[in-house]
C-alpha cells in the first residue's frame, strides 16, 4: 500500500513540475504552498525542478516597516514589464505572530496595478518563525519561480529594523529603503541594514527633511568606502591621493523616489541593471551564487544531522538527561557531550 | 514535518468602502493561527480570483455590503472554477437579505454572516470547511 502510495505520488509530482516548466500557474501556485510547508513532495520537485534554477536576477527590497517597500516593489514591477518583455515574480514576506502563528498579510493591497497581467505571479509568504526578515522557506520559493521562467524575482521583506540581513544572503542586488523623517535614527541603523544595500533608496523624497536624510546616508556611504576627493587650491582642481579605488568594489547608489507617484524609477531600475552588471563583470555573481548555495546545503544536513541522531536515541533518554538539566545537575554543554558520546 | 496552515484570502469587492468588517475577521482569523492575505478595498471578482490562485488560499472570504452580492458571488465562483480552483470555500460577510441567503448556498457559498455574527462561529466553521 506505502509503495503504492509513493508511484502515484511521485507520479502526480512529475506532472506537477512539468505543468510548471510548461508554464502552469495554478501548479505553480500549488507547489509553492507544498515547498512553504517543506512537505516531501515540495521537496521532490525542488529536486526535479533544480536544473532549471540559476537564471533569474534575485532583487532583494527591505527597509523600515512604512518607509514604502510595497509600493516600491509594485513600481518596479510595473516598470520591468513595461520595458522588458520578462516575468516578475514577487515574493513579499509578513510576520508571523509569534503567540498565535497566525499572520496577516497585506503587501498585495499596494500592488493591485499588477492584476491583469499574466506575467506577474505575486506570492504572499508569513515569517513563521524566522528572525531574518524572510521566511525559512522563502529560498526555495524563489528557486520554484526561477524554474518557471520568472527572471525578475523580488523579494520583499518583512518591516525590518537593524539586523534583518539574510535577504542579503538570498538577493544578488539588495535594495534598502529609506524615507525623511528616520533621519534621527540614522546613527543608529548604519551598523545595520545599511551595510547591505547595494542600492539606497529614499522614498518619499517629496516630503520635507529628505536633503537632511541623503546627507546622512551620503555621509554614512563616504565612511565606508573611500571616494576619489578633488580638493579646490588656489582656484584651480587639485587631485589629492585617496586611497585607490579597487575597481571591483561596488559604491551603493543614492537614489530618490516616490514611488506613489512613479517618480525615481527609471534611476532605481538603471541602478540596480549596473549592480547586476557589476557583480558580472567582477565574478561577485557566482560567488554570491555559490555562497547561498553553500549555505543552503549546510542547514540541510545540519537539519538531516538533528533529525538522524534524534531518531537513534531513546526518548526517554533524552527526557531524563532534560530533566537532569532542568535540575541544574548537569550543564547543557555536558547533556550534548553525554548524548553524543554516551559519557 | 509538515507545517500546515489554513490560507484564507479576505477581499472586499465592489464599489462600498467600509472595510472595518473585513478587518476585524482577518484579524480574527490571525488570533485563530491562520494566513490572512488581505487585499484591501474595490477589488473586482477577477482580480479577486487572481490572488486566491497566486496564494492558493483554501479559503475567500468575501465582504459584501453594497447589496451587489447576488451579482458578485456568482462571478466570483465562476471565476474560481475556471482556474482550477473548485475546492476553495467561499464566505460571505455583510449586509445579506434572508431571502439572499438559500439562492447564495446553492451557488455554492459556504457561510453567511451578518450584523452581529461572532468571530468565534466564522473560525469554527472555516475550520470545518476545510477539513
Amino acid at each position: 500500500m506505502a509503495l503504492e502510495r509513493h508511484v502515484i505520488s511521485s507520479f502526480l509530482e512529475m506532472s506537477l513540475t512539468k505543468s510548471i516548466l510548461e508554464g502552469n500557474r495554478l501548479a505553480l501556485a500549488r507547489l509553492l504552498t507544498q515547498v512553504e510547508n517543506d512537505s516531501p513532495e515540495g521537496r521532490e520537485a525542488l529536486t526535479e525542478l533544480f536544473p532549471h534554477t540559476g537564471k533569474a536576477h534575485l532583487i532583494g527590497v527591505t527597509g523600515a516597516p512604512g518607509t514604502g517597500k510595497s509600493s516600491l516593489v509594485n513600481q518596479l514591477a510595473l516598470h520591468y514589464r513595461k520595458n522588458t518583455n520578462k516575468k516578475v515574480a514577487i515574493v513579499a514576506v509578513d510576520p508571523t505572530s509569534p503567540f498565535t502563528g497566525g499572520a496577516v498579510l497585506g503587501d498585495r493591497v499596494r500592488m493591485r496595478d499588477l492584476s491583469g497581467d499574466q506575467g506577474v505571479f505575486i506570492r504572499s509568504m508569513a515569517s513563521r518563525g524566522s528572525l531574518g526578515g524572510i521566511a525559512r522557506k522563502t529560498a526555495s520559493v524563489v528557486q520554484v519561480f526561477d524554474a518557471a521562467g520568472y527572471e525578475i524575482i523580488i523579494i520583499e521583506t518583512v518591516g525590518a529594523g537593524q539586523s534583518e540581513v539574510d535577504v542579503a544572503r538570498l538577493a544578488h542586488t539588495t535594495v534598502v529603503v529609506e524615507a525623511p523623517g528616520l533621519g534621527d535614527e540614522i546613527q543608529a541603523i548604519k551598523a545595520g541594514i545599511l551595510e547591505i544595500a547595494d542600492v539606497l533608496v529614499i522614498n518619499k523624497a517629496d516630503r520635507p527633511g529628505v536633503e537632511n536624510t541623503e546627507r546622512a546616508l551620503r555621509s554614512t556611504l563616504e565612511l565606508a568606502h573611500p571616494t576619489k576627493r578633488v580638493f579646490r587650491h588656489h582656484g584651480k582642481n587639485m587631485a589629492v591621493s585617496a586611497p585607490a579605488i579597487d575597481s571591483d568594489i561596488w559604491i551603493p547608489s543614492v537614489i530618490k523616489t516616490v514611488a506613489t507617484e512613479g517618480k525615481g524609477i527609471d534611476e532605481l531600475v538603471a541602478a540596480i541593471a549596473n549592480h547586476a552588471a557589476h557583480l558580472r563583470q567582477s565574478g561577485d555573481w557566482a560567488a554570491r551564487d555559490r555562497a547561498r548555495l553553500g549555505s543552503e546545503m549546510e542547514l540541510l544536513l545540519r537539519e538531516a544531522l538533528l533529525d538522524r541522531f534524534l531518531n537513534n536515541i531513546p526518548q526517554t533518554e533524552y527526557a531524563e538527561i532534560m530533566e537532569k538539566v532542568l535540575n541544574r545537575n548537569i550543564s547543557p554543554y555536558d547533556a550534548v557531550k553525554f548524548l553524543l558520546n554516551g559519557k | 514535518m509538515t507545517d500546515k496552515k489554513i490560507r484564507v484570502l479576505v477581499a472586499k469587492p465592489g464599489l462600498d468602502g467600509h472595510d472595518r468588517g473585513a478587518k476585524v475577521v482577518a484579524r480574527a482569523l490571525r488570533d485563530a493561527g491562520m494566513e490572512v492575505i488581505y487585499t484591501g478595498l474595490r477589488q473586482t471578482p477577477e482580480m479577486i480570483a487572481e490572488a486566491a490562485l497566486q496564494e492558493d488560499v483554501d479559503v475567500v472570504g468575501l465582504s459584501i455590503l453594497s447589496g451587489a452580492h447576488m451579482a458578485l458571488a456568482p462571478r466570483i465562483l465562476d471565476l474560481l472554477k475556471q482556474n482550477g480552483q473548485d475546492q476553495v470555500k467561499v464566505f460571505i460577510g455583510g449586509i445579506i437579505p434572508d431571502e439572499d441567503m438559500p439562492r447564495l448556498k446553492e451557488m455554492g457559498i459556504t457561510g453567511i454572516y451578518g450584523p452581529g455574527a461572532s468571530t468565534d462561529e466564522i473560525i469554527r466553521d472555516v475550520r470545518e470547511a476545510v477539513q
